[in-house]
């Protein structure tokens, strides 16, 4: 029988869709508990809402002052003092779940399955490479724990229909003083959040400014959209970074993706495969955008964007 | 701060469009171009800012794989390391082992900072930078887009799901570039002149007393699920009507 625990992804006492994406992953391992651990200072709340998602069965709680910010290298050792008697340890692949969970396996002695997509057995597994060019099928040691990410644009969030128990530990680990948290620069916005908004508008380089940008907004805020944008626009000081999609970005799974101006470089096309309706809006018709594109128009975005903004208002 | 060690991994060119060979036992690699992992390049260019700013001495830049690695360390060594090591392995070594061989190369040459690319585009891993600094002990600042050094310490912004992180480190530690840090610098010919004459040196893994760890092994490999061929419309007002029917909006 496979005994999972996953780490829990959350932020100011709310849990990140991605930790119920992981119970939704760990899920199709037939025949397994799960136990999901939550590493905070005061972590009652996302206690409360992890103890409701369905098939975990406890919720491991970890309240400690050191836990105040999701820093690795801080976690890393209180994980490894909980992973006694687990089969598999799984994250989010999403920034806080690449950071921690290899330096939880190298602190194990272990390799770590990077991007889990499909669960085909209890060690076998599909996963992305060379940009999601590639599936590769991929058989973990029996006799080591698995230490994993989820691609969570690959798995719908479990429903909270559950009432897990709810357990206290204080992990005997030794915690490093080398790393400290400073801040987090973050652009407030009321939109919805990109990575788990079912609908996503995003804008590329042909935007030519951040004022010009305004537009992709616009549409976005008349559809109840989420906003995003291609590395190009984010170089160029269009968007901020954390809107980015694609292989250094954000993988996304919206119902719609509609991408503005993107000519469609294999490292944007990463993040958005997974999308249910793409549209492109683009004014070079051999835009390979057009190629993956369920909807394609082909003009100017300048004047395409706006009319379709008042037709949806 | 005296030495900095620099990752660079030879894998396909970003501009590749890699295809899964035909009997699905890898990708098709026959003729295909290979570069420095285009986020290596970015930690070797970090590395030598540092060094032209005078915080740092000297920039050494390791490669481990095969013997045709040497190319990809020679472009190194043109823009600008001071020297190259080559760690020879047969196999194409997991993150964990790589891990344990920059270790080795850490104790032997007495490293103070390690920066890395934040991942290898081919397997798109994305942990050997994690691996290092937990089996030295060390900070771990991933996903740098800025570096700053202040004695004993650096802060680092981190590029991370919410925005930009601040996070301090002590020193010494391991650093993995996000593509916003910097923008690489061209090799000139007479560097690439220059860089003939730099040393370059071999060293078996087994040397470093690494063993190849047991490991996740690959079984087949498939291309993505292709999606169904899309529709042209001519005008916004086709696209409403489209997307009504469709019930997304
Ligand atoms: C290691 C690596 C990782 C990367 N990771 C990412 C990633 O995560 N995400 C990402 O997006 N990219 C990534 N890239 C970059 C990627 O290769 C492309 O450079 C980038 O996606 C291009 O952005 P773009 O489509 O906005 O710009 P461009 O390629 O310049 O395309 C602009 C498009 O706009 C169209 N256009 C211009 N004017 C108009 C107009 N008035 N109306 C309508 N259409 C117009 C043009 O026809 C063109 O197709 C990565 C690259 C590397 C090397
Ligand atoms: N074989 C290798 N030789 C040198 N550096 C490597 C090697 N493999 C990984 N690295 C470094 O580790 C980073 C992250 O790789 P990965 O964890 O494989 O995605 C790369 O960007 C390199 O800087």
């Amino acid at each position: 029988m496979a005994k999972i625990l996953i780490i829990a992804e959350h932020c100011d006492g709310i849990v990140n869709p991605s930790t119920a994406k992981c119970v939704a992953c760990a899920a199709e391992i037939t025949d397994a508990s799960i136990d999901v651990a939550v590493f905070a200072e005061n972590g009652e709340t996302v206690v409360g809402e992890v103890a409701a998602m369905g098939s975990v069965d406890k919720v491991i709680q970890v309240n400690n002052n050191t836990n105040t910010r999701a820093l690795a290298a801080v976690i890393a050792p209180q994980v490894v003092a909980l992973a006694d008697g687990y089969s598999h340890i799984f994250g989010p692949s999403t920034t806080f779940g690449k950071d921690l969970m290899p330096r939880v396996a190298a602190l194990m002695d272990v390799n770590q399955l990077s991007d889990i997509m499909e669960v085909l057995g209890s060690h076998r597994f599909k996963r992305p490479i060379y940009a999601g060019n590639a599936v590769v099928t991929v058989e973990a040691p029996q006799d080591k724990p698995v230490i994993a990410t989820v691609r969570i644009a690959s798995y719908k969030a479990v429903p909270s229909d559950g009432s897990a128990k709810i357990e206290s530990a204080s992990p005997d680990a030794e915690i490093p003083g080398h790393t400290r948290f400073v801040e987090v620069l973050s652009g407030e916005s009321d939109r919805p959040d990109l990575q788990t908004a079912s609908l996503v508008v995003s804008g590329g380089r042909a935007l030519s400014s951040e004022e010009d940008f305004n537009i992709i907004y616009e549409l976005a805020d008349t559809i109840g959209a989420g906003a995003g944008a291609s590395r190009a626009a984010v170089d160029a000081g269009y968007a901020p970074n954390e809107m980015q999609v694609g292989q250094t970005g954000k993988i996304i799974a919206p119902d719609l993706y509609i991408a503005i101006g993107i000519s469609g470089a294999i490292q944007h096309l990463t993040g958005i495969k997974d999308a249910g309706t793409i549209v492109a809006i683009n004014k070079d018709p051999e835009a390979p955008i057009f190629e993956v594109a369920d909807i394609g128009l082909v003009g100017d975005l300048f004047d395409m964007v706006p009319e379709l903004t008042a037709a949806l208002s | 701060m005296e030495k900095i060690l620099v990752g660079l991994k030879r894998v396909v060119d970003y501009n590749v469009r890699v295809r899964v060979r035909s009997d699905g036992n890898g990708i098709e690699t026959d003729g295909v171009k290979m570069s420095i992992n285009p986020f290596d390049e970015i930690a070797l260019e970090e590395a030598l800012r540092i060094k032209e700013r005078g915080e740092a001495s000297e920039v050494i830049v390791v490669s481990i794989g095969s013997a045709d690695a040497q190319q990809q360390l020679r472009t190194g060594l043109a823009m600008g390391a001071d020297r190259a090591i080559l760690v020879n392995s047969d196999t194409a070594p997991d993150p964990l082992t790589t891990a344990k061989t920059l270790l080795a190369l850490i104790e032997k040459e007495g490293i103070d900072l390690v920066i890395l690319g934040k991942q290898a585009i081919d397997e798109d891993n994305n942990q050997t930078g994690q691996m290092l600094a937990a089996i030295w002990g060390r900070p771990q600042a991933t996903f740098a887009s800025e570096i700053e050094f202040s004695g004993e310490s650096a802060r680092v912004t981190r590029e991370v799901d919410a925005g930009l992180e601040v996070i301090e480190v002590d020193m010494p530690a391991v650093v993995t570039c996000d593509l916003r840090l910097n923008e690489p610098r061209y090799v000139k010919l007479p560097d690439i002149m220059k860089a003939k004459k730099k040393p370059l040196d071999e060293i078996a893994m087994a040397d470093l007393d690494v063993q190849p760890e047991s490991t996740v092994s690959a079984i087949s490999f498939e291309p993505p699920a292709e999606r169904e061929k899309g529709v042209m419309l001519d005008d916004v007002a086709g696209l409403v009507v489209a997307l009504k029917d469709k019930g997304l909006l």
